[in-house]
Order: C-alpha cells, then sequence, then structure tokens
C-alpha cells in the first residue's frame, strides 16, 4: 500500500475531501522545490503531483510550458528529480505522485526510472501519453516496485475506454474536467459531472477532478462531485508570480491554503 | 522472396515504431479519425472525387521530367524529375491537404487548423480551405513566419489565420505542439490537417497514401519512357511525406534503391543539425508528438534544438515508417549541410532552369556531390518536392552572410 492508497482511506475514514497540488520540480530550482513542497503540506495538501519537466508538454498550456522551461533552464534532470525527492523525504511523509510525459521517462529506461522512483521515496507514477494500449511494460513495472499507476480518462473517453484505463489504474482515477489542455478557467465545465457518474460505474478507486481549478468557490464546487480535486497551473502561476523568495512561496501557500479549506468544508 | 509490407497494425505501429502516444484528450479525435479514414479510403466515390480535385485542380498527373542538362553535365547516370513544383501551390503537400480537407467534409467538421515549418502546408492547407469555404487556422513558429514571409503573405491572403507560436525554439515542432492544443480544445468541429507523415496513428499512414500519388505516377511514366523501373530514387527527408510518397509504391521493386536526403544543417559534429539518422550525434528512438520513432534528444530525453537552413526539414523526429524502412535496410539515409544544400539550390537553377525550394535542394546536393556513385546504366528519379520561390530572400541573405564571414576570414 503507497502513501497515495492510505491517505484516501483516512480521508475516507473522516468523510474529508482530498486536495491534490502540482507543481513543476526544479522551477525555478531544486532546494526550492522542496520548501514548496513543505508548504504546501503545511497548509493541508493532501498529495503533491511532482511534475517532471520535458521539453515538448504537449497536453499543458502555458503556465505549466513556461514552468517547465525554467525547470529545464535551471538544470533540472531525471537524476535531479529523484534527489529533489529524497530530501523531501527527510522531513515529510506526504505522498508524491510523478507527472510526466514518456519520452523522459523512456530516456531514462522505464525499468531503471521505476526502480530509482521507488527507493527516492515516489509513490507512483501519471505517464501523460503513454495510453493504456503501451502500458503494459511500464505498469508491470509498477506493480512490481509496489508503486500507483495513476491513469487519466477524459470527457471525450468512450465507455469501453474509461473501463479499460480504471481497470489498470491504482491510487486513484484522474478525471479530466474538460477538453483541452491545463490551465485556469474561468467556470466549471458540465461534462466534468458526466465524466464522473461514467468512471464511478467503472471503478471503485477514489477519483480526483482536476484541469481548469483556480478558485476556492471552483474547488468547493469540484470536490462536491469527486473524492479530491487537483490544482496545478494556478498554483504553479501563483508561485511564480510571488517570486523565488521564501517570503514569496509562504504567500503563495497561503493563497493555495484558502483553496485547500474549501474543500475541506464541510457541505 | 516473400512481399514486403510497412503496413502498420490497427494501431498504427510500424513495427516497433508509430503508434498513438498521445494525452488521452486526444485518443477520441485519433480513433474517430482513424474510423472515417478506414471509410473513405475503402469508399470508391471518396476516391473518385479526390482524384477528380488532384486533376482539375491541383494539376495532376506531374511531369516526370528528363533533366537532359543535369545528366550531360553529371555524365553517370540518366536523371528524371517528378515535377511536384508544378502543384498548384508550388509543392507536393497539396496531394495531402486536398485528401484531408475532402475527409473533413465528410466528417461534418467546419473548421480547419494545421501547423506549418516551410509555409508549404499552410499554404496548401490554406487553399484547400479556401476553395471549400471552410474556416482556417495556421500555426507557424514565429521564427518559420520570419524566415518564410511571403507564404505568411499567401496564407492571409487565401483567407487563414496565421497564428505566430513563441514556445521553445519557435519553428515546426512547436507549431505543431500548439495545433494540437487547439485541437483538443476545439475537437469537436475542428479538424486537424498534419502535414508530414508524422504524428500519431492513423497521420503517418494516411499522409503516406495520400502522397504516394507520386510514387504511383513516377512509377507508370518511367516504365513508359524507360520500359524500365528506375535503379534508384531520391528525395529530401524532414518529417518525411514527399520521399515516403515516392517509395512506397516501389517498396517491392527491390531492385529499387531508395535514399533520403536529412538537413545536416551545420553537420552533425556541430550539434546544430536535423539529420536524426546519422550515426554520429544522430537521434535514437524516442517518443514525440504521438510517435516512436528516432527522435534527435539529449540523455534525459529532452528534445534537442535543431537547425536547417530549410524550415520544412528542421524537425527534431522523422516519420516513423522511414525508421522502419531503416531498419529493413530497405532504404539508406544520408545527409547533406546548409552550404551544400545552396550550392543544391543554385546548380539546379543553373542547369535545368528550375528553382527548388531548399528542402528539395538538399535531395539535389546529395546528387550532386556524389555524382560519382552512379553508374552509366542507373537511372534515377528524384523527387522535385517544391518550387523555391519562397526560399529567394532566405537564400539572398544566406549568401550576403556567407560573404561578409568570408572577408572577414581572408
Amino acid at each position: 500500500m503507497t502513501r497515495i492508497d492510505e491517505k484516501f482511506r483516512t480521508l475516507k475514514a473522516h468523510g474529508h475531501k482530498g486536495f491534490v497540488a502540482y507543481i513543476c520540480v526544479g522551477d525555478p530550482g531544486l532546494d526550492e522545490t522542496v520548501d514548496t513542497v513543505l508548504r504546501l503540506e503545511e497548509q493541508g495538501a493532501d498529495i503533491v503531483e511532482l511534475g517532471v519537466p520535458f521539453s515538448d508538454p504537449l497536453a499543458d498550456g502555458r503556465v505549466n510550458q513556461e514552468a517547465t522551461a525554467r525547470a529545464l533552464a535551471a538544470g533540472m534532470s531525471m537524476p535531479g528529480v529523484f534527489r529533489c525527492i529524497e530530501a523531501i523525504r527527510k522531513q515529510s511523509q506526504v505522498p508524491l505522485l510523478l507527472f510526466t510525459y514518456a519520452n523522459p521517462i523512456y530516456a531514462y529506461g522505464f525499468d531503471r526510472a521505476v526502480k530509482s522512483a521507488a527507493s527516492a521515496g515516489a509513490d507512483g507514477f501519471l505517464l501523460l501519453d503513454l495510453p493504456v494500449e503501451e502500458a503494459d511494460e511500464f505498469a508491470g513495472l509498477l506493480k512490481r516496485r509496489a508503486l500507483n499507476n495513476v491513469t487519466l480518462v477524459a470527457p471525450t473517453s468512450t465507455e469501453e475506454r474509461i473501463e479499460r484505463i480504471a481497470r489498470a489504474a491504482t491510487g486513484f482515477l484522474y478525471c479530466v474536467s474538460r477538453e483541452g489542455v491545463t490551465g485556469a478557467q474561468e467556470s466549471l465545465s458540465p461534462s466534468a459531472a458526466r465524466l464522473l457518474k461514467k468512471a464511478r460505474q467503472a471503478t471503485d478507486l477514489p477519483m480526483a477532478l482536476g484541469f481548469g481549478i483556480s478558485t476556492p468557490d471552483q474547488a468547493r464546487a469540484a470536490a462536491r462531485h469527486a473524492d479530491a480535486i487537483v490544482v496545478g497551473s494556478a498554483i504553479v502561476a501563483k508561485f511564480h508570480e510571488c517570486g523565488n523568495s521564501p517570503e514569496g512561496r509562504r504567500r503563495a501557500a497561503r493563497w493555495t491554503g484558502k483553496m485547500i479549506r474549501a474543500v475541506k468544508e464541510p457541505v | 522472396m516473400s512481399k514486403l509490407s510497412t503496413d502498420p497494425d490497427r494501431r498504427g505501429h510500424f513495427g516497433p515504431y508509430g503508434g498513438m502516444y498521445v494525452p488521452e484528450t486526444l485518443m477520441f479525435p485519433l480513433e474517430e479519425l482513424t474510423r472515417e479514414y478506414f471509410r473513405a479510403r475503402r469508399d470508391p466515390a471518396f476516391r473518385k472525387q479526390l482524384l477528380y480535385y488532384l486533376r482539375e485542380y491541383v494539376g495532376r498527373p506531374t511531369p516526370l521530367y528528363f533533366a537532359e542538362r543535369m545528366t550531360q553535365e553529371l555524365g553517370t547516370a540518366r536523371f528524371y524529375l517528378k515535377r511536384e513544383d508544378l502543384c498548384h501551390t508550388g509543392a507536393h503537400k497539396i496531394n495531402n491537404s486536398m485528401g484531408q480537407v475532402l475527409l473533413a467534409r465528410r466528417m461534418g467538421k467546419e473548421r480547419i487548423i494545421a501547423e506549418t515549418g516551410a509555409g508549404q502546408h499552410g499554404v496548401a492547407t490554406a487553399t484547400a480551405a479556401a476553395m471549400f469555404g471552410m474556416e482556417c487556422v495556421i500555426y507557424m513558429g514565429e521564427m518559420d513566419m520570419q524566415r518564410q514571409a511571403l507564404n505568411v503573405f499567401r496564407m492571409q491572403s487565401l483567407g487563414a489565420t496565421v497564428v505566430g507560436v513563441t514556445a521553445g525554439q519557435r519553428t515546426l515542432k512547436e507549431a505543431i505542439s500548439e495545433a494540437m492544443r487547439d485541437w483538443v480544445t476545439n475537437v469537436r468541429h475542428t479538424h486537424y490537417v498534419l502535414g508530414s507523415a508524422l504524428g500519431a496513428h492513423p497521420y503517418p499512414l494516411m499522409v503516406r497514401d495520400f502522397q504516394s500519388v507520386i510514387g504511383r505516377e513516377a512509377r507508370r511514366q518511367i516504365l513508359k519512357k524507360e520500359g524500365r523501373l528506375p535503379t534508384h530514387l531520391i528525395a529530401c527527408v524532414g518529417g518525411g511525406s514527399n520521399a515516403i510518397g515516392l517509395f512506397h509504391p516501389f517498396l517491392n521493386d527491390r531492385e529499387v534503391k531508395m535514399i533520403g536526403v536529412e538537413a545536416g544543417g551545420f553537420g552533425p559534429k556541430s550539434g546544430l543539425h536535423a539529420a536524426r539518422f546519422a550515426t554520429r550525434n544522430g537521434g535514437k528512438v524516442g517518443i514525440l508528438q504521438g510517435t516512436k520513432t528516432f527522435v534527435l534528444q539529449d540523455r534525459d530525453g529532452q528534445i534537442k534544438l535543431t537547425h536547417s537552413v530549410s524550415a520544412g526539414l528542421d524537425y527534431a523526429a522523422v516519420g516513423p515508417e522511414h525508421s522502419l524502412l531503416r531498419d529493413m535496410g530497405r532504404a539508406e539515409y544520408t545527409y547533406v549541410n546548409d552550404t551544400d544544400a545552396v550550392f543544391g539550390f543554385d546548380r539546379l537553377c543553373q542547369l535545368e532552369g528550375i528553382l527548388p525550394a531548399l528542402e528539395t535542394a538538399h535531395a539535389f546536393a546529395y546528387v550532386f556531390r556524389n555524382a560519382r556513385r552512379f553508374g552509366k546504366d542507373d537511372l534515377v528519379v528524384m523527387n522535385l518536392s517544391g518550387r523555391g520561390d519562397k526560399d529567394v530572400q532566405q537564400v539572398a541573405a544566406w549568401k550576403a552572410e556567407q560573404a561578409t564571414k568570408s572577408r572577414k576570414a581572408g
């Protein structure tokens, strides 16, 4: 059982909703990422998704593209990602999910990447552009190292695909709330509720809803439908805007805290 | 001998390459497109309609021209040029754009989007969209917009919106990512006309099919003119659509050698090039923009910056079918650097009165520099994939820069 599994079990036992925060590893640097993760945990984030930077992030909007570019410019690499996880683990047991594209992991070696991630203390992977049809080998490796294979369904996924993707998933199922790329949106898509309903029929796994959540109100609304919500671009943008200093990160974390508390309020 | 086949499996695998490596949000549009494309492919009415527009609007068949002076001057093989530069809009790109726009109409999509590098695919797609009265948006890297300003003006004149892409190195790769992001967001009423034999299934197969008209015609024409098959086929390879279009119909004529010429930029050693198959400093197998193939990347799997004097070859990955042809030993790949490409451009102008695109000039440069590799009995068919009007400013600027450099050196 991973830290992600345990977290969802605890949340369920207390009748709480989960908050998953996404940040890009190495934006703006390794030490800063460690500090950011600790601050997000302090604010009540249940799981942290660590984006492993890739030069060509197809499914990401501008905010995450720019964060990725900053991380790469600052020299972030796969060994750097694992060092970052080790550093976090010295101070925290917050569940960590690696979120990235297939190529950096493929280039590093699927087996080697999974092994390094497990020994550094990560809890799972989500590879955005490794579809379920191509993922058998990778899923097998994750299983062997007892890491979660978090998979993703979209509003355009057919019921047949949802079933297949949900079957492959462990930890939780990531539901994309709308068509399009990552990035904050003004309103929450109605297709989200429909997708969650379809996905519920396919699996008993916890469900997290993400893509486009940027305010406490949206977070609260989204949490009503799902077991957890994921917020990415809005957090990445806030941390960048608040500047690269402990004070800036404190402010950005507190801003994120408001969203987290909105999710935690009893309905 | 058993028949060779490079047809992909149901999920678009060309041997170990190809596939559909996309975020889940793109799966639905790709599967919908695959279904519709296979239906259209079998539908005689669709094939007839495409043939009609290729003949009446694009101007097919294009001539297979015997290059008299080039043949004389090189004094080795006999050279024939497949004149894709004479297609409407000036390059082979329209074969594919016309096919895909007809497919989009069949699917009831109202909006067309495309990426473009050199601008030829953007112009061809904007042209087909204009002809059918469809909304059209073209994504183009800002760097390419500067070096291909003429084509930007052409696309705008054709009623297309040209969106400059500022991410990364501001060339073809970033334009493809941006077009895919648009598609993910607007998939229900938009068709994405990908311009080369790249990306996720069904694009590499579909683009190859639409471009195979080049090879089918060339095969018929050379048999009629010479009474025998060519010994060599030569084409430039960026994504590789003009090359695969020429090569594919000759796949089972095993005596026909196929040579693909990549962009060597400043030379593979410099790191500034787009020679994915170069043995030193070339690409390795990776996953980029939906497909598994040879990709220029660093140790961490980050995609490398590429360079070529020609915007159309300036791309980090090669079409997956080419990776398979290379593994099979059925095609051979080589590269030509910037300086030689410009030499090829000049030489073809002078010898045959044909101004080739800088992309195409790579294939010619290879032949001019390696004339002695061909024998008296050889019969070579070269794909003259596009005309070079779009490149004259670029070539002039390049020459001015070289002149300055050599003055400084002298």
